[in-house]
C-alpha cells in the first residue's frame, strides 16, 4: 500500500490478529498520514473496528486476542514490552459508537483525564475544560451548565462531550469508532464538521458504516473485506475510480 | 365460542372473516388473570394480617396495660416478673442496632471488595467458581452459623480479650458472615450490570484498572452497593437464632463488646414460651416485635430510596 499524503504517523506492517481461532486481521499493511482524516469502511465484521482498537491497544482487554506483526506510532512499536499502555492511550484518544459520558458533571467529565494524569490546580483545569469544550464546539451550549450532569444532555451533545474529553488529555491521534452511528443527521453533521476542524491539530482515524460519510469527511479511505485491506487510496480516487472490482461493488451498493 | 363485543365492526363482514379474527384464548386469559390476582391477594392478606396482629398486640401494652411508650423505648431495666414489673427495652434495641451495624461495617468492605475482584479483576474465575461458593454460603442454615460461632468465634475472643467471649462482638462477627453473601451478591450484580462503555471510556483516557475502579466503577454503582448493605443490615436485624447462641442474652446494655448482651429477637424467642397470651409480659414482647417490624419497614424505604436515586 502506498502512502497517500504527507508524513506517515502510524505505520502498520504485516499485522495479523486472532480472536482465539478466528483470524480477524490478515496481513494488514498501511501507512496512515498525520494531520488528516483516514476512514475505514467495509461491511460488518470485516475487521475495521478491530484494527482501530489495535491502535490504542483496547483489544488487550479481550481475552484470547493474539497479535503478530508491527504497529508503530511515530516510529515506536506500540506492542513492544517497554510500552506503557496508559501513556499510549493518553496519546491515542478514542470516541466510541455509543456516547459514553461518565455519570458526573460536564466539568468532571472533561477534567477526568487531566486529573488521572496528575493535573490538580483549579485554574489549570478550568482552562483545559474551556479549551477542550471550545475545540469540540460545545462551549457556547454548555458554558452555563458545567456543573450539570452530563447525562442530562442530548446524544449529539454527549458525543461532542466525549470528543472534548478525549481532547482534554492532549492526544496526537483521535480514533472515532462509528462515532455518529447512534446520532441523528443534524448531530452527525456537527460531528463531521468538527472532525474537519480537528484534523488540523490531530490525526483522525474513523471507522464508519456510512460510505457517504467517508466520502464527505475523509482524506484517505481504506476498504476492508474479511479482515483484509482491499484498497487504500485517496478518498476521491477510491470513490470515483476504484482499482479493485470488490471496492466498486461495495461502494455502488452491490453488497454489504 | 361467542364473538366478543369488541369484534362488532368485523361482524358486518362475512362470517368467515369474523371467525378469522375470533378470540379463542379468552378463557385462558381469564384463568391466568384470576389465578395471579388470587396469589397476590393471599400475599396482601397475609402481610396485612401480620401487621394488624403485631400492632394490635404490641400497642395493647401501651393502651390496655398502661406501660408508657417512653418507658419501653427508653427504659434500662427489663424485669417483667419483678414485684414492680419493668419493661425497659432499650438494652434489646441497643443490642439489635449495635450488632447489625457492626456486622454491616465488617461485611460491607469485604463483600464489596470480593465483588470487585469477581467482576473486575478475575471475571472468568469469579463467575465460575467464586460466585457459586458465595451463594452456597447464603444457603447455610443460621443454626450452623451460630454453632460455628459458639465453637470457634467465642473461644477465640475469650482467649484474646477479657471476659467470656460471648457478647456483641461475637454476635456481630457471626452476623457479618451471614450477611456477607447478601452484600456480595448484590454488589456483584450491580458491578456486572455497569455498562461496558463507561469502563472503556475510562481506559481509553489512559486510566489504569484501579483508577477506573475507584473513580468510575465504585461511584457509579454506589447506590446499588448501599442497597446491598442495607438489605444485609435488615437481615442481621431480624436474625434471631445465630445471635442468640453467642450473645449471652442478659438484658443489660453491656460496658464492652465482650460482655453478655441481648437483642430484640433473642428476647422474643427466649421469653415467648414462658408467658401467657394476653398478659402484660406477653404484650410487651409483641411490642418488641412491633419495633422489629417498623425497623424492617424503615429498611425497605431506605432501599427504595436508594434504588430510585440509582435510576435517576
Amino acid at each position: 500500500m502506498q502512502s497517500v499524503a504527507s508524513q506517515t504517523l502510524i505505520d502498520i506492517h504485516k499485522l495479523n490478529l486472532y480472536y482465539g481461532q478466528f483470524h480477524a486481521l490478515k496481513d494488514v499493511t498501511m501507512d496512515i498520514p498525520e494531520k488528516a482524516i483516514t476512514a475505514f469502511i467495509g461491511p460488518s465484521g470485516c475487521g475495521k473496528s478491530t484494527l482501530l482498537r489495535t491502535l490504542n491497544r483496547m483489544n488487550d482487554m479481550i481475552p484470547g486476542t493474539r497479535i503478530e506483526g508491527k504497529v508503530a506510532i511515530g516510529g515506536a512499536d506500540i506492542y513492544s514490552k517497554e510500552v506503557d499502555v496508559e501513556t499510549l492511550r493518553k496519546k491515542v484518544g478514542m470516541v466510541f459508537q455509543q456516547p459514553n459520558p461518565f455519570p458526573k458533571s460536564i466539568y468532571d467529565n472533561i477534567a477526568y483525564g487531566p486529573r488521572l494524569h496528575g493535573i490538580r490546580g483549579k485554574q489549570k483545569l478550568d482552562e483545559i475544560v474551556e479549551t477542550s469544550l471550545r475545540s469540540a464546539a460545545l462551549w457556547d451550549e454548555v458554558k452555563d451548565y458545567l456543573k450539570r450532569s452530563a447525562l442530562s444532555f442530548s446524544g449529539g451533545q454527549q458525543q461532542r462531550l466525549c470528543i472534548a474529553r478525549a481532547i482534554a488529555v492532549n492526544p496526537d491521534i483521535l480514533l472515532m469508532d462509528e462515532a455518529t452511528s447512534a446520532l441523528d443527521p443534524i448531530s452527525t453533521l456537527k460531528i463531521e464538521e468538527l472532525a474537519q476542524e480537528l484534523k488540523d491539530k490531530y490525526t483522525i482515524v474513523m471507522v464508519t458504516h456510512n460510505m457517504h460519510q467517508a466520502a464527505r469527511v475523509s482524506n484517505q479511505t481504506v476498504f476492508f473485506l474479511n479482515g483484509e485491506v482491499v484498497e487504500f487510496a485517496e478518498t476521491e480516487k477510491l470513490f470515483s475510480n476504484p482499482r479493485d472490482q470488490r471496492t466498486e461493488d461495495y461502494i455502488s451498493g452491490r453488497f454489504g | 365460542m361467542e364473538q366478543p363485543a369488541v369484534m362488532n365492526k368485523k361482524r358486518v363482514q362475512t362470517g368467515s372473516t369474523t371467525r378469522a379474527f375470533a378470540k379463542p384464548h379468552v378463557i385462558e386469559e381469564w384463568v391466568g388473570k384470576v389465578y395471579t390476582a388470587l396469589c397476590i391477594l393471599v400475599l396482601v392478606i397475609t402481610i396485612g394480617a401480620i401487621v394488624y396482629f403485631v400492632s394490635s398486640r404490641g400497642l395493647a401494652t401501651f393502651f390496655v396495660d398502661g406501660v408508657s411508650l417512653g418507658g419501653l423505648l427508653g427504659g434500662l431495666k427489663w424485669e417483667p416478673e419483678g414485684d414492680i414489673p419493668l419493661y425497659g427495652a432499650l438494652p434489646f434495641i441497643f443490642g439489635s442496632f449495635s450488632t447489625s451495624v457492626l456486622a454491616a461495617l465488617m461485611a460491607a468492605p469485604l463483600g464489596m471488595c470480593a465483588a470487585v475482584f469477581m467482576t473486575q479483576i478475575m471475571p472468568g474465575f469469579g463467575k465460575k467458581v467464586l460466585q457459586p461458593v458465595i451463594e452456597l454460603l447464603a444457603g447455610i442454615p443460621s443454626v450452623v452459623f451460630g454453632f460455628v460461632g459458639l465453637s470457634v468465634v467465642v473461644p477465640v475472643l475469650r482467649a484474646i480479650f477479657p471476659g467470656q467471649g460471648i457478647g456483641i462482638a461475637a454476635g456481630s462477627i457471626v452476623l457479618s458472615l451471614m450477611i456477607l453473601p447478601t452484600i456480595t451478591t448484590i454488589a456483584t450484580d450491580a458491578l456486572a450490570a455497569l455498562p461496558r462503555g463507561l469502563k472503556e471510556g475510562s481506559f481509553a483516557l489512559g486510566a489504569t484498572r484501579w483508577q477506573t475502579i475507584y473513580r468510575i466503577v465504585l461511584p457509579t454503582t454506589l447506590p446499588s452497593l448501599l442497597t446491598g448493605v442495607v438489605l444485609g443490615m435488615s437481615r442481621a436485624f431480624g436474625e434471631a437464632l445465630a445471635v442468640q447462641m453467642v450473645i449471652g442474652n442478659s438484658p443489660h446494655i453491656p460496658h464492652s463488646l465482650f460482655e453478655s448482651a441481648s437483642t430484640l429477637t433473642s428476647a422474643i424467642t427466649l421469653d415467648m414460651g414462658n408467658t401467657v397470651m394476653g398478659s402484660t409480659h406477653n404484650n410487651a414482647l409483641w411490642s418488641l416485635a412491633l419495633i422489629l417490624l417498623s425497623m424492617t419497614f424503615v429498611f425497605v424505604f431506605v432501599v427504595r430510596f436508594l434504588e430510585r436515586r440509582n435510576k435517576r
